[in-house]
């Protein structure tokens, strides 16, 4: 039978976990965090007071897993959870509709623009769908993409010619 | 599942992606515009990002960890088909190898989608976001230089020219290929390799190429036979690890 008691204490049990991952920041985009990314999958209690986390990489050959993981461990310990085990989980895959309303908002406010939630690279015919996309920082769409890569795997690179500022976008990941 | 047959396969794709990868993080600093450079270093991370997790599935299998089965193979033991072994010192060469490597690597990942073997199936699944954004990329920058000067037009039929002999590597036949199709985790290589002509020839005739279907070569890199240009790559490739095997980074 599920008393009131356990469901406060489950939820108290998310509420911790959640407040942990919330304060790890991408080691990137340092007001983005983890959890606005849309990067936690799954947490399950591990023995009497630990936890185990599964975290999903938005790009394969990302180079801050090792940080994020770290990043992520350290806060959980921080939140009182012991033992702690977090591991990236590569079977399910990273969509990019995963960030969160706080997080593309976040993006926005460090000059990157949030992914276009309709866009689908896997059916896409040509790099045109990352055309004319919204500036960051005057949200014209006179923009151009400059390429469809940039100085993080995630990133692609755009110049507004509204504001004659060069700007990045998040990629659609589907 | 047979697994000897699994490891040879995955081996393969593994050492593909390495190699192919380290080839296009050599044009660093080299791109001939700062979007190319940049866009060749963010392929080669994604490349040798995915190279790691095919390792690291080795590892879960028995092999020995990523490190040591990156920078301890000799040549011998590495089964990368030659077209992404081979340098490329020009841009074209590096552009023209990217196109027709990565439309391989776009029909071999989506025929893993549906592999029998769940770990494939699912990596195959992550994988293909990424892949097609260098295919995408592949092809507008083939298509926007093909349609350029003379010169450039030029540039890239002696480049396909040196290239297309070495892509029959790109499809080389497993020696457990019988096995790999029985148990259904990867469809037979002349499957692929059809799949691949069907995609890559009309492309490239929009371009203004005609190459031969049927001149494609070269095998021998899926068991260990390799051009002189390997060893030196993974020699520099190991270089760092090498000072110091045992050191913890």
């Amino acid at each position: 039978m599920v008393t009131t008691e356990a469901v406060l204490v489950q939820q108290e049990w998310h509420a911790r976990a959640q407040a942990a991952l919330e304060s790890v920041p991408d080691p990137e985009i340092p007001i983005v965090s983890l959890w606005d990314l849309g990067m936690v999958y799954e947490l399950t209690p591990l023995q009497e007071t630990g936890i185990h986390a599964e975290l999903l990489p938005t790009f394969s050959g990302c180079p801050a897993l090792d940080t994020i993981r770290t990043s992520a461990e350290e806060a959980l310990y921080k939140a009182g959870f012991s033992p702690v085990e977090v591991v990236f989980n590569l079977r399910y895959p990273y969509t990019s509709d995963r960030i969160t309303e706080r997080g593309r908002a976040n993006l926005r406010a460090w000059g990157i623009t949030p992914p276009d939630a309709d866009a689908n690279v896997l059916v896409a015919e040509s790099l045109d769908f990352l055309d004319a996309i919204e500036c960051p920082r005057c949200s014209s769409r006179q923009t151009q993409m400059r390429s469809p890569f940039g100085p993080a795997l995630c990133r692609s690179l755009h110049f507004c010619f509204s504001c004659n500022n060069a700007f990045e976008a998040f990629k659609p990941i589907c | 599942m047979d697994s000897k047959s699994l490891k040879e396969l995955v081996f393969t794709l593994a050492d593909d992606m390495l190699v192919v990868g380290h080839r296009h993080s050599e044009w660093i600093g080299l791109g001939p515009l700062l979007e190319e450079d940049i866009s060749f270093a963010s392929i080669a991370q994604d490349k040798v990002g995915q190279s790691r997790v095919l390792y690291n599935l080795l590892h879960s299998w028995g092999e020995p960890n990523a490190d040591i089965l990156v920078f301890t193979r000799k040549a011998e033991a590495f089964q990368n088909c030659i077209l992404a072994e081979l340098p490329a010192p020009d841009y074209e060469l590096a552009l023209v190898r990217h196109f027709l490597f990565d439309e391989a690597q776009a029909v071999i990942y989506a025929d893993l989608k549906s592999s029998s073997q769940p770990d494939l199936a699912a990596f195959a699944t992550k994988f293909a976001g990424e892949i097609k954004y260098h295919t995408l990329h592949g092809r507008a920058m083939l298509s926007r230089l093909s349609a350029g000067s003379e010169d450039a037009k030029a540039r890239l039929q002696v480049a396909l020219d040196a290239l297309w002999p070495f892509c029959g590597g790109l499809f080389e036949a497993s020696p457990y290929e019988a096995t790999l199709e029985a148990e259904k985790i990867i469809s037979p290589s002349a499957v692929l390799k059809a799949r691949w002509l069907a995609q890559v020839m009309p492309f490239l005739a929009k371009c203004g190429y005609f190459p031969d279907p049927d001149a494609l070569g070269q095998e021998g890199g899926r068991i260990g036979l390799h051009t002189p240009y390997l060893q030196p790559m993974l020699t520099e490739m190991s270089e760092v690890y090498n000072l110091d095997p045992s050191a913890e980074w």
